[in-house]
């Protein structure tokens, strides 16, 4: 680790454990501590953990499902005005009219025949509520990130597989190299690291 | 909290669904060691066999391309042949992917989670089978982009009021998804495999795979929510694209096809023909790969039971074909199915399906045929076969013989149509194999989820760790 560099120039430390359980406990005794910017890190998703965290719930829910609403409607405009719905006497208020009016004549059925634009418009109502759940949930995560300070702990290779971290981050109003660690240490960590920023 | 903790840490079946003693590093090994470790001969000699059959598709194709779609057998009256029942077949046989992973997921039954990534990925790949067939099948296929909706210099829109159209917003969009619900899976696990792996090209690809996945607690929380709702959305979608499937037929005014039934039928259909093919595959690649303890018996016998119940959804679409044909009180229905389906030309193909589809299913009743091994895979793939009859039976039966009778006629399939449905099985295990060698074909975070050590209690509520 070398000597305790100067306090801006560390990222944060990092504790391990062997255990879910564990980290829970760690972050629970953390949180109670009065440390804020901290982060636990598992191979597999932790019950209990964001509780233990003191983290929010996410809003994804409620960003799909305008993202599903916009598909529906993206759906619906599409079919209805391609479809020349408008009244004829609207096209010429109808900005770029000659690009989609466009007045198909299938058997009679009316031009305006919404039933029939119901699959389209459910089909892109579950695209669009997908893309957000996929893109929205790795844009908010900060995705995609390749480096990050935490790679510079050889230890944390071992995140993904069977092993669980509790990082405090250098920029908690609480933090102190020498204190922190202290802190850590009376949790019984397997290591406690330095992350480099 | 504490209730809920202290029951889940000991619930029974969990035992019957993963076998011998793991921790969470033996988990991760076991699974991204058939991904790094040294290449097989097995898998050397089924790739190419899978290659080599890849090749007569091309051929087929490029043979189609030059010389058009009077390859096929199709042509008036009959315009529907191969290329429609193979696409039916091979859509309906993705879904059970679907079902798998989305569904069960749904209904928290874990014994999906050693073989949703499995079955996620026959998804993918035969839905890539499917939809070379409407492409091969315009004639034109490098006019595919006809069928989106863009502002063209024509000033031409589609059909919107056509199932045609509807199957290409359902087709696509079951892909795309499909294609984010196994990604998203696999996030997690490429972060495992760019940790684990020793050499750097591997560790190169599978970080940037991974996205630079960290684990962390928040990323956690809105990917289980995201993945959860993706679940949510993937299920009615998977109902949705095999109705509009079916509503290529059921909304045409044609006897035999223009039923109400269809809609449910296919989609039963379409998960028992879909086990079927899980079941073909996981037989073969538990064995290889050493996986009973993931896949265990346990999970084969359930599949056998999905297999036994939708195939009764199936059989009684059978029965309600043949009664509304008698009960509609229409001559042509009623002629349609006494000459041309239940007998006739093609009542050989149809007591056929009866047979694999409805009478040798009933062997599942018995706990031997479900756990037996060779029965299992003999019986799934019976089931294969008689899903394909299916589609014959529903596509020629009525396609024959139009309203004017001086225009009935045969349909015979080419040496072209059978190299194409011959071909599209090398490109499916082609890409199959690919994937057994360069994913890990069992998701490891949703395993470690089911050692029992994995589960936590409120801190400071007591219990041992």
């Amino acid at each position: 680790m070398g000597a305790a560099p100067a306090k801006k120039a560390a990222y944060g430390l990092l504790a391990e454990f062997d255990n879910p359980q564990a980290l829970v406990d760690a972050a629970d005794r953390a949180r109670r501590e009065g440390f804020v910017k901290m982060e636990g890190y598992s191979p597999f998703p932790v019950e209990g953990l964001r509780e233990a965290l003191g983290q929010k719930r996410t809003l994804m829910p409620v960003a799909i499902f305008f993202g599903g609403i916009t598909g529906t409607m993206t759906g619906f405009l599409l079919q209805t005005l391609t479809s020349g719905s408008l009244p004829r006497e609207w096209d010429q208020w109808i900005p770029l009219n000659q690009w989609f009016n466009y007045r198909l004549n299938i058997a009679g059925r009316p031009f305006f025949s919404w039933q029939a634009f119901v699959p389209p418009m459910f089909e892109l109502t579950i695209l669009f509520a997908a893309f957000t759940a996929v893109f929205g949930m790795l844009a908010i995560n900060g995705y995609p990130r390749l480096n990050h300070p935490l790679f510079e702990v050889p230890e944390f290779g071992r995140a993904s597989v069977d092993r669980f971290f509790l990082c405090i981050e250098a920029d908690d109003k609480l933090f102190d190299a020498e204190k922190t660690r202290e802190f850590l240490n009376h949790l019984k960590p397997l290591t406690i690291s330095e992350v480099p920023a | 909290m504490t209730d809920m903790a202290t029951k889940e840490a000991k619930v029974p079946e969990k035992e019957s669904l993963f076998t011998g003693t793991y921790n969470f590093g033996t988990v991760t090994s076991k699974i991204n060691d058939i991904v790094t470790g040294p290449t097989g001969k097995g898998w050397i000699f089924g790739f190419a066999v899978s290659f080599l059959i890849l090749q007569v598709l091309l051929m087929a194709v490029t043979w189609l391309l030059y010389e058009g779609i009077g390859t096929w057998g199709v042509n008036v009256p009959v315009g529907w042949g191969f290329d429609i029942i193979n696409f039916v077949w091979w859509i309906g046989i993705g879904h059970a992917g679907t079902l798998i992973s989305a569904i069960l997921l749904l209904f928290h039954q874990q014994w999906r989670t050693s073989i949703n990534r499995f079955a996620e990925a026959m998804t993918l790949f035969a839905v890539a089978c499917a939809g070379l067939y409407p492409l091969a099948h315009m004639g034109r296929p490098w006019f595919f982009y006809w069928l989106m909706p863009y502002p063209s210099t024509m000033q031409l829109w589609p059909q919107f009021r056509s199932p045609l159209i509807w199957d290409v917003f359902a087709v696509s969009t079951y892909l795309t998804v499909s294609l984010l619900f196994w990604y998203t899976g696999l996030v997690p696990d490429f972060a495992s495999l760019r940790d684990k792996a020793k050499n750097i090209w591997a560790r190169r690809a599978y970080g940037i795979l991974s996205l630079g996945w960290r684990g962390a607690a928040r990323h956690w929380h809105r990917y289980e929510t995201s993945y959860l709702l993706l679940a949510g959305l993937s299920t009615p979608l998977v109902l949705s694209v095999h109705t509009i499937v079916s509503f290529d037929f059921a909304v045409g005014n044609v006897p035999g096809w223009h039923a109400t039934i269809f809609p449910p039928y296919f989609v039963a259909g379409a998960v028992f023909a879909g086990f079927a093919m899980v079941v073909n595959l996981a037989i073969p690649a538990r064995a290889a790969y050493g996986l009973k303890d993931y896949i265990t018996d346990k999970h084969l016998d359930n599949m056998a039971k999905v297999m036994l119940a939708s195939g009764w959804i199936v059989f009684f679409g059978y029965g309600v074909e043949a009664f509304m044909a008698y009960y509609s009180g229409s001559p042509e229905e009623r002629d349609l199915f006494m000459k041309n389906r239940a007998f006739g030309p093609y009542g050989v193909w149809y007591w056929m399906l009866i047979l694999c589809n409805g009478i040798i299913p009933q062997l599942f009743w018995w706990e031997h045929f479900r756990r037996s091994m060779f029965w299992l895979w003999a019986i799934s793939f019976v089931i294969n076969v008689g899903m394909w009859l299916e589609r014959f039976v529903i596509l020629m039966s009525l396609q024959r013989i139009p309203w004017q009778s001086s225009a009935w006629g045969q349909y015979c399939p080419t040496f072209w149509d059978l190299t194409t449905y011959f071909g599209t099985f090398g490109l499916f295990f082609t890409l199959f194999f690919l994937f057994l060698r360069l994913v890990p074909m069992i998701s490891a975070f949703e395993m470690k989820h089911l050692l029992p050590e994995s589960h936590t209690h409120a801190p400071g509520s007591g219990g041992h760790h």
